[in-house]
């Protein structure tokens, strides 16, 4: 079997969906929401990289290699605003982000 | 009308200044630290103003430069305008606070420029990949800013979700592009028209990709159901970049959404006109609902803010000319009565610590009439009541909606503004005839005070002159359907 866009389309749709389910779902911890986002952003890399591909066109590349620059910064400041999270509350738990409801 | 050669920096000009003052002012801060963060603060308001001369100086016709990727016409120019001033204004109300609450660093004003950066990029883009690179700027700068205050855990739970939201947002947004690319087989806005225009209706792969970047862009521009973490990172983060949140990001966000909507999909009105006009009646209905029964006052600007952006949502729903150009409109008397009422709530501190619930505010027209009176003047503009510049804001949407016969959304959105002037009118019944509390600490600064008089004056004496303002707008708005 060749394996054409559409499966790699079908690829990026499920890591995307697991990225979504996985700041949805997630009950737990932090760190695994920063994890969920690197796998939507992933996911939009595969789209990028399949479609330029496809079409002969390498906008989509060059705008994969932007995302992996934005993501990199983006992981860096996350982390950086969990770190000062976690000095105030001395947790990183979700269950633990609700001083403001309502 | 694309010239894909053309590099010239020229159109670029202002954001060009700001890139290198930033990067100078930057260095400054290191060398001078956190000692030096006043001067580095008036200097970026400075930075600021240079810029809007140097933008004030530009040719403001349609010029398509970085080989397409960026364009300057007089709606980018009006809107980049608007947030230069808003970024003024907004840094000039701050600067005593950050000394105040003890949070001058330098980078704050650093973090501000370089989130007017990229939402002058946003304005300006004429690519999806300028739009993302814009709005990433702008994002990350504003994630740093909300948890500003490191020491405060409020602050840090604002940061840590605006930055999981925001994040998420993101993440929607790219997922639509790269659909958007795959369906069109371009990133370029102009290339994207014509190959949406060129085949007989949409395919689903597009429409399912407008969704994506439509729901990413809600939630910048904090329209329901996109809206949860609105209310949290206003209430969170410090006052002062609570203002500026309120002030500048949303006028940016919403013109990226208009150059988007009215640009390439411009020909398929039909298919996210429906998604509009869902998402500005549900910003109107929450906007006015939830926020009657909030009591801190950054809570009830964040859901005043969500409405707000419902109203103006009903303007780029209409799809016209006019519906555009009171949208620009909107926005501008917006951003002015917006910056007045944060100058008066950063005026609320008593013993040295800042207050913001709103029985805080219980007797101000004894403690000091005219704070009071002012903002009275700013509450009921914000309401809508006639004399006032809300008004005419409100007025120029509704019009645009009934001439495109939105006559539901119009109705609803009349209705709901009426909710909506419960609350504001509650400020003011809880300063002029609810019992006195202490006063507040007597204020020196003076730009506070400029602002909210310049606030006051421009609601009040909008409807002598509204001419101009109103031309203007419609001038700039009708740039966006020239092409």
């Amino acid at each position: 079997m060749e394996i054409a866009l559409n499966h790699y389309l079908i690829l990026a749709g499920i890591v995307f969906t697991l990225g979504v389910f996985g700041i949805f779902l997630n009950r737990k911890n932090v760190i695994v929401i920063l994890m969920s986002i690197e796998l939507m952003l992933l996911a939009v890399n595969i789209n990028f990289v399949a479609f330029s591909v496809y079409l002969g066109d390498m906008a989509g590349q060059v705008f994969t290699m932007f995302i992996l620059t934005v993501a990199a910064a983006e992981a860096a400041i996350g982390l950086a605003i969990l770190v000062v999270f976690f000095r105030n509350k001395g947790s990183i738990a979700v269950e633990d982000i609700s001083m403001m409801k309502g | 009308m694309t010239d894909a050669s053309n590099f010239s920096l020229m159109p670029a000009l202002p954001e060009v200044f700001l890139a290198l003052a930033g990067m100078v002012l930057l260095v400054a801060g290191v060398f001078r630290g956190n000692e030096g963060t006043r001067l580095i603060c008036w200097a970026t308001v400075g930075a600021f103003g240079v810029a809007a001369m140097f933008l004030l100086g530009l040719n403001w016709e349609q010029q398509i430069t970085f080989g397409g990727l960026f364009i300057m016409d007089r709606f980018a120019g009006f809107m980049k305008l608007l947030v230069l001033i808003g970024l003024m204004l907004s840094m000039a109300i701050s600067v005593r606070y950050l000394a105040q609450e003890r949070i001058n660093r330098f980078e704050y004003p650093i973090l501000v420029l370089f989130a007017g950066l990229g939402m002058m990029f946003m304005i300006s883009s004429n690519s999806l990949l300028t739009m993302y690179m814009g709005l990433e700027l702008q994002s990350l700068s504003l994630y740093v800013l909300a948890a500003f205050r490191r020491d405060y855990i409020k602050s840090a739970e604002a940061g840590i979700k605006y930055f999981i939201l925001g994040a998420l947002a993101s993440g929607m947004l790219l997922f639509g592009v790269s659909l958007v690319y795959g369906y069109t087989g371009s990133v370029g806005f102009t290339e994207i028209a014509a190959a949406v225009q060129a085949g007989d209706g949409p395919s689903a792969g597009l429409v399912i990709g407008l969704v994506f970047v439509l729901a990413g862009l809600a939630f910048k521009v904090s329209a329901v159901p996109f809206h949860m973490w609105t209310p949290d990172v206003y209430e969170g983060a410090p006052t002062s970049v609570t203002a500026f949140f309120a002030i500048v990001p949303k006028i940016a966000a919403m013109a990226l959404l208009m150059r988007l909507l009215y640009g390439p999909f411009g020909s398929i009105i039909g298919d996210w006109q429906q998604i509009i006009w869902f998402l500005a009646l549900a910003s109107m209905i929450v906007g006015s609902f939830a926020a009657i029964a909030q009591t801190n006052i950054k809570r009830l600007m964040a859901y005043s803010s969500i409405g707000n952006m419902g109203y103006a949502l009903i303007g780029v729903a209409s799809g016209t000319v006019e519906g555009a150009g009171a949208v620009v409109l909107y926005l501008t008397i917006y951003m002015f009565m917006t910056a007045g009422v944060f100058a008066v709530i950063l005026m609320m501190r008593r013993g040295g610590m800042e207050v913001d619930d709103i029985e805080d505010l219980g007797g101000l027209s004894k403690n000091s009439p005219l704070l009071a009176y002012a903002l009275a003047i700013l509450m009921f503009s914000m309401s809508g009541i006639p004399p006032m510049a809300g008004f005419f804001g409100k007025f120029f949407i509704f019009q645009a909606a009934i001439a495109s016969e939105m006559y539901v959304l119009a109705t609803l959105g009349i209705l709901t503004s009426v909710v909506a002037a419960f609350y504001y009118l509650r400020v003011i019944k809880v300063m002029f005839f609810d019992d006195p509390v202490d006063v507040f600490d007597k204020q020196i600064a003076f730009s506070k005070r400029a602002v909210v008089l310049m606030s006051v004056v421009f609601v009040l004496l909008f409807i002598k002159y509204p001419d101009g303002l109103v031309q203007t707008s419609l001038n700039a708005a009708s740039a966006l359907f020239a092409g």
